[in-house]
């Protein structure tokens, strides 16, 4: 007899038929934008109609989007990764390993010693539309992927948690100028790192590996980087796309005829039951007074060609599009383009000028500014005469609309920037996490996945009887949300409204956090690409229950806002702006190095121009372009770093002990470097973290979601033991020091216990001496008796006596430690004060210390020329206080003092760095945040993660040095009245 | 009319006017257990309201009165109160809520002050909210935990847990359908019933009642066909509570399995075992010691109460606390103690012994302790018992449904490919029980 088999995946339907030898008779592959029903209707008769006995034959359904749908119509439904493993026994028996990329789920089989199947986690996100993401963003059609990736020379490392965060990653290298096909393939490595790091945990890929599912079929350089990564060569059978349905046919038991299943599968209408909105619009009256409403915020516009008297330029270079105006004196808008940013924007706006020293020869170009990503670039290749701070832009052409503007949000491709206005200064500001970032190019990329161009799509939604309720999380999450929607029965309408419903809400409860409208203000403006669809702009209104004020410009506010700035900063004289002379010998060459200057190893972009100008990108601090050190100084980071590398192993009759650096052990290693090296042992470190170390022990990570500090625990274990060092000392710790300062002394659960993940899931730890028992470094007085019992479990002969003296040295040693940074920390603050510079509090934990895990934050503040110091550098300097929260853990209790000291001083601001999956700093952040708006100061919260560069970070910090420069030169003016 | 009152720091307290005049509302977490726990303190004279309220607005009011990247359940359980006090259904001038606060190093402490930040965004800061604690974290003149209600409390945990047993082994096989369910609840109003009388916490009425709820379950008449048996754990709250795990419970049994959800008692024999364990290994008072041992042996008392009467009618009794503890040996220490800690891990290994190895490990997303104790010792627990199935789902507003039940959906097809092996070679079960301890030690070893 023979069987079909439906695979209904999460963008496509593809469908088997089978003989009763296995032979595949007929296979289909069809994308079903979402038109699932109707495309099952459509691949079920023609397989029919290709095999006309298949009818009536058993038929098995599988797929993620086919679950509801098989249960409903009484179909055999087989779960997809059982229907491959299915199907992989049969085809290809003594498969060791299957390794499945489908449109959004990536899998792992383990068919062989112990069967194990390992699908991603609900955040890393798909890696089929991730990739298909990737080459939107590269502008090129999903099939030159893989050709732009063979011709690649270098990689660079990208994030590879989930879609979002490489993009972050991907877009500032375009805008950098780095080669397509080198990003190609640095995505390709980064599919790999993240189903080899995600998937895999800890278990070995070994034996016959076996390649399924869209991505790696099509994909030969893909395949090939898996092999790289895994020393294996892997095979991709013949109808790899088709694996999931016969296994779906394989196991398919209940014959049924095809014309009643499609006609179930019609009456079938899902549970209806999804939550949803009310409607953005009642009816089309209400649309049209909503539309008539925003043509009123207009800017005043005039006509290039027979316009006298000076221009000033403005460009944004954003991060999927570039903007560019041309202003007249008055402020009227004499020309503006809005183009696609395709990855490099220096041909746009080489373009752009060109285009406008060709249309107006004589045009009296005074003065220019660009802002926005691709700042530094166009600044350098085009001389332009200001960089700004997108915040700066914004604010500036927000308030040509509404003098007295309270706030402003601008949602563009990529970024949510929301500020709020105080004594009309810039007092607060809100910019995304890179994980809710990519709004409004998701609604893109949605949009595009369906079928239908942004527009049309949006305006879908505006009468959609059930916006979807998709909520405000991360865009990966909204993936399969929609997915569940779809089954429930939503409409593509109501999608559309739900999607940009999302955007706003991710806005609003994510990026903002408001609960309540009027804390924000009633003067609202809002701008960004994004605003300039009416479905979201009503979904903001409605969420918000106010009327805001949408410029009709509102996708080119950064531009417009840089050419006013341009005209309040003109002084006299001609601008700096490439002349069209110049532009004519305009040249732009692009190389790649690696900076060698410190041990971050920053990939460089060396941009070259025409007159031997060059402009760097990459960097995170000014070394490469100055060859200047940052003030080292006045960072106390660097000193802490230097001060536990001062820690070096002497010699022991004990022989080795070795210490991982990082979380517990971190601030406590002259502690347990003092209690060991006075028993005897010699006490090796591993070293300073790196990329290498982490990537030396990522495959044995359990938990994807865990902080970025816990996954290179791994790596520093393995390093140790890969030193030959054969036995570790890595304690659990639930309770750190009692600094008196809270009320429990705590160590976060990941800080207290991660050695006992590292001791079940690392392999190698079985082959050496792994301590990590409970120690009760808290009680001074029962530590060494305790410590003593413990330490007598491994080795022989150590006494009490010894054990005791041990202790009190340790002790000593860490106090001496702390002392030493205090007195350090209090010297910069002296000297900051008297040079009057700013200081900032960069606030963590210990371990941030960790270049490799602060990514060099600190020394891009540094070359701010701002002193640094840490957060238990100040926090003694306040009496214990009463916290709105449970003030428990030890190394947290430090920032919330620090910020109540910050509060009370107002020459020193805070910057809190936040470990990416880090459950315990969603209640710090705001405890610190609170305590710093009572008084009136800035809170600026940075996340950190596998990210590697730094543009969203520098516009973080540079809105908050123009913000604290700004409230200065106002205290200063109401100082003199 | 009570008037409002504050201590020292600025808390707001519930008076002894307010015990008179207010309603207090409790969040729903096991059904079973909190029905009847809900009547201890009506009886003591609280007026207490169990919220039962459901569907996704209670996430959404959460989300917006919640730090987002906080845990699922802390957004639903202060969504829930929020959403209630907003309905219109209660004179908010005249409720309370009540909220347990472990003391543990977990962000599970911080719901209180969450939901207290929560009240206050929400303009709703007059409303006074109660710590439900045994760490004498905060005190309040209109609310005493005294140890006759602690005494009392759990007495309705040991009827619920038991109640909740021995249902889930009962209803998948019943040949009356709704019948486990009908006993539970006749049961529950027994139970209260008994209570208004002042009666069923007395050592001996407990061992009667226990008896006779224990032999009224074995009179179902059941039609044994082999089925899927799977066990659920996880972080407390989304392990129990439907809200918390989108119905999970009803989802397996839809799925044709028999499930099994440890109980509370070894949670709250856990949480008093800590204390114990925290002296043995760092050292503390010897008299405080004692004290909190003596409560750790009544536990211990009742929780044989809830085995015996199982064992009794031929029910698979709760893997019994001292044996969980011995489980872990060698896998991960007794000083693991935040969040659900070691016992996590222990239910797990326990549960594969019992004859549970498919087994749904559930989290809200990013939960920290469930790093280490959960999803870090899946690996571990393979090693020791290779029929262990286990899949870990992770719960949070974002996470759709849809993915949840696939992953789940995909470890059922492995344990129907495991139970159509094992009814081959249905007679070796036995003996390779026995392999299976013993190898378990070993490896400890």
């Amino acid at each position: 007899m023979m069987k079909v088999g439906l695979d209904v995946g999460s963008t496509t339907v593809k469908c088997v038929v089978l003989d009763e030898a296995n032979n595949i008779l007929f296979s289909t592959y069809e994308r079903h934008y979402s038109q699932i029903k109707q495309k099952i209707a459509d691949v079920l008769t023609k397989a029919k109609r290709a095999v006309p006995q298949c009818d009536n034959s058993p038929l098995g359904i599988s797929g993620s989007a086919g679950m509801g749908l098989a249960e409903a119509c009484g179909i055999d439904f087989v779960q997809e990764v059982y229907a491959t493993r299915v199907a992989t026994n049969t085809f290809i028996p003594g498969t060791d390993v299957v390794i499945e990329l489908g449109g959004e789920d990536a899998k792992i089989l383990f068919l062989t010693g112990g069967m194990e199947v390992r699908m991603n986690g609900t955040c890393a996100g798909g890696t089929g539309a991730f990739i298909d993401q990737m080459a939107t963003l590269l502008n090129v059609p999903i099939e030159e992927l893989n050709a732009l990736a063979e011709k690649s020379e270098k990689v660079y490392t990208i994030a590879s948690r989930c879609g979002v965060f490489a993009k972050t990653d991907i877009q500032p290298l375009l805008n950098q100028g780095a080669r397509k096909s080198d990003i190609a393939q640095s995505i390709f490595n980064a599919v790999v790192n993240q189903t080899v790091a995600g998937l895999a945990q800890g278990r070995e890929i070994t034996g016959q590996v076996v390649y399924l599912g869209g991505p790696l079929t099509f994909m030969e350089q893909l395949r090939k980087d898996f092999d790289k990564v895994l020393k294996t060569e892997g095979i991709c059978p013949e109808n790899s796309l088709y694996y999931v349905s016969c296994g779906a046919a394989l196991c398919a038991q209940k014959a049924v005829n095809f014309e009643q299943v499609i006609s179930e599968i019609n009456n079938y209408h899902g549970s209806g039951n999804f939550a949803y909105n009310p409607p953005l619009f009642k009816n089309k009256e209400e649309y049209r007074a909503f539309e008539e409403r925003h043509q009123k915020a207009t800017v005043k516009t005039g006509d290039l060609d027979t316009y006298k008297g000076k221009v000033f330029v403005g460009i944004d270079a954003g991060s999927t599009t570039v903007k560019a105006v041309v202003v007249g004196e008055d402020g009227q808008l004499l020309k503006s383009s809005y183009l696609p940013n395709s990855g490099n924007p220096v041909p746009i706006i080489k373009d752009f000028l060109e285009k406008l020293y060709e249309e107006c020869p004589d045009i009296d170009v005074a003065s220019s500014a660009v802002t926005g990503y691709g700042e530094e670039i166009i600044k350098n290749a085009f001389m332009v005469d200001y960089g700004i701070v997108e915040t700066v832009a914004h604010f500036t052409a927000a308030k040509s609309f509404m003098p007295d503007v309270e706030f402003i949000i601008d949602i563009g491709g990529q970024d949510i920037k929301c500020f709020k206005i105080h004594n009309k200064a810039i007092d607060n500001i809100f910019l995304n996490e890179a994980c809710s970032s990519g709004c409004g190019s998701f609604l893109q990329t949605f949009a595009n996945a369906l079928g239908y161009s942004i527009e049309e799509f949006s305006k879908l939604g505006l009468f959609a009887k059930q916006p979807v309720d998709l909520g405000s999380r991360c865009t990966v999450f909204m993936n399969s949300s929609v997915k569940q929607a779809q089954k429930d029965g939503a409409t593509i309408e109501d999608i559309s409204a739900g999607l940009s419903l999302s955007v706003v809400k991710n806005a609003l409860y994510k990026v903002i956090r408001v609960s309540d409208p009027n804390k924000l203000g009633t003067k609202i403006v809002v701008q960004g690409g994004t605003f300039l669809n009416d479905a979201v702009l009503r979904a903001f209104e409605q969420e918000m229950g106010v009327e805001v004020v949408r410029p009709t410009i509102s996708g080119l506010m950064g531009a417009y806002g840089a050419a006013l700035y341009a005209q309040a900063n003109y002084k006299e004289g001609k601008s700096t702006l490439i002349t069209a002379q110049q532009l004519k010998n305009f040249v732009h060459e692009i190389t790649v190095v690696n900076c060698g200057g410190c041990s971050n190893n920053c990939r460089l972009t060396i941009n070259k121009f025409s007159d031997g100008r060059r402009f760097i990108g990459g960097n995170r601090c000014e070394k490469p372009i100055t060859k200047k050190k940052p003030n080292e100084a006045l960072n106390i980071y660097e000193y802490k770093l230097k001060l536990l590398q001062e820690y070096k192993p002497k010699p022991g009759k004990r022989g080795k002990i070795g210490l991982p650096m990082g979380l517990n052990i971190y601030e406590l290693l002259p502690f347990w470097y003092a209690f060991f090296t006075e028993l005897g042992f010699e006490v090796c470190t591993s070293p300073i973290s790196n990329r290498k170390i982490y990537a030396s022990g990522q495959q044995t990570i359990p938990s994807d979601t865990v902080c970025y500090p816990a996954k290179l625990m791994h790596g520093h274990v393995q390093t140790l033991i890969n030193e030959g060092i054969d036995t570790i000392f890595y304690p659990c710790l639930s309770y750190n020091f009692d600094e008196g300062m809270g009320d429990n002394h705590y160590n976060c659960p990941v800080v207290a216990y991660y050695s006992e993940v590292i001791k079940t899931n690392m392999k190698d730890v079985r082959k050496i001496t792994f301590i990590n028992d409970y120690f009760g470094i808290h009680r001074k007085k029962d530590f060494p008796k305790k410590a003593c019992e413990i330490l007598a479990k491994y080795f022989d002969g150590i006494t009490l006596k010894e054990v005791k003296n041990a202790a009190k040295l340790a002790y000593i040693e860490y106090d001496r430690h702390m002392a030493k940074i205090k007195a350090r920390g209090e010297a910069i603050i002296e000297q900051a004060r008297h040079e009057k510079k700013e200081i900032i509090v960069l606030a963590g934990r210990p371990y941030h210390v960790d270049p490799e895990i602060n990514k060099g934050i600190d020394k891009l503040i540094s070359s701010f020329n701002v002193a640094i110091v840490s957060e238990d550098v100040v926090c003694d300097k306040v009496e214990k206080f009463r916290t709105g929260v449970l003030n428990q853990w030890t190394y947290h209790a430090r920032l919330y003092s620090a910020a109540h000291y910050i509060a009370q001083h107002d020459d020193i601001n805070l910057v809190q760095l936040v470990s990416f999956g880090c459950g315990v700093d969603a209640i710090t952040t705001d405890e610190v945040r609170e305590i710093l708006e009572s008084e009136g100061k800035i809170y600026t919260q940075i996340k950190i993660d596998e990210i590697t560069n730094l543009g969203a970070v520098k516009i973080r910090l540079r809105s908050l040095l123009a913000a604290i420069e700004e409230q200065k030169n106002k205290e200063k003016i109401n100082a003199n009245n | 009319m009570a008037t409002l009152e504050y201590d020292k720091t600025g808390r707001l307290l519930f008076t002894k006017e307010m015990k008179k005049e207010y309603k207090i509302l409790l969040p729903m977490m096991a059904a079973t257990q909190f029905r009847i726990m809900k009547r201890v303190f009506d009886e003591y004279g609280y007026n207490t309201e169990l919220l039962e309220t459901d569907g996704p607005e209670i996430a959404q009011v959460g989300l917006k009165y919640v730090h987002n990247d906080t845990c699922y359940p802390a957004l639903l359980v202060i969504g829930q109160f929020i959403h209630a006090l907003q309905s219109g259904k209660y004179d908010v001038h005249k409720t309370a809520l009540l909220i347990t606060q472990t003391g543990g190093g977990c962000r599970a402490s911080n719901y209180i002050h969450l939901l207290r930040k929560a009240l206050k965004k929400a303009g709703l800061d007059f409303v006074p909210v109660i710590s439900l604690n045994m760490s004498g974290l905060e005190s309040n003149p209109g609310f005493k935990l005294t140890l006759p209600i602690i005494r009392k409390l759990v007495g309705a945990l040991v009827y619920g847990d038991t109640l909740m047993l021995l249902r889930n082994q009962t209803k998948p096989y019943e040949v009356n359908k709704g019948e486990s369910d009908a006993l539970v609840n006749s049961w529950i109003d027994n139970i209260i019933n008994q209570f208004n009388q002042g009666k069923g916490f007395k050592l001996e009425q407990q061992k009667q009642n226990l008896d006779d709820i224990a032999r009224s379950f074995a009179q179902i008449k059941l039609d044994k066909v082999p089925k899927i048996k799977v066990g659920v754990v996880g972080e407390i709250y989304v392990k129990y509570a439907p809200l918390g795990n989108n119905n999970l419970e009803a989802f397996l049994q839809e799925q044709d399995c028999e499930v099994c959800v440890p109980g509370i008692m070894g949670f709250a024999l856990f949480k008093v075992d800590n204390r114990l364990q925290d002296i043995k290994l760092y050292g503390g008072n010897a008299i405080k010691f004692k004290l909190i041992n003596a409560l750790y042996k009544y536990l211990e008392k009742m929780e044989s109460l809830i085995i015996n009467c199982t064992v009794k009618y031929g029910f698979t009794p709760p893997g019994k606390y001292s044996h969980l503890r011995d489980l872990v040996d060698g896998v991960i220490g007794l000083g693991n103690k935040m969040g659900e800690g070691w016992l996590l891990t222990a239910e797990m290994l326990e549960l594969a012994e019992s004859g549970y190895p498919n087994i749904v490990c559930t989290q809200p997303f990013g939960c920290l302790p469930n790093h280490i104790c959960g999803k870090g010792m899946i690996r571990k627990i393979k090693e020791i018992n290779p029929k262990a199935n286990i899949v870990a789902i992770d719960y949070d507003p974002g996470a759709s449904r849809v993915n949840q039940e696939n992953r789940i959906k995909l470890m059922l097809s492995v344990a129907k490919e495991n139970l159509q092996k094992q009814q081959s070679t249905e007679h070796h079960s036995t003996v390779q029980k026995v392999k299976v301890k013993a190898k378990a030690k070993a490896l400890a070893d």
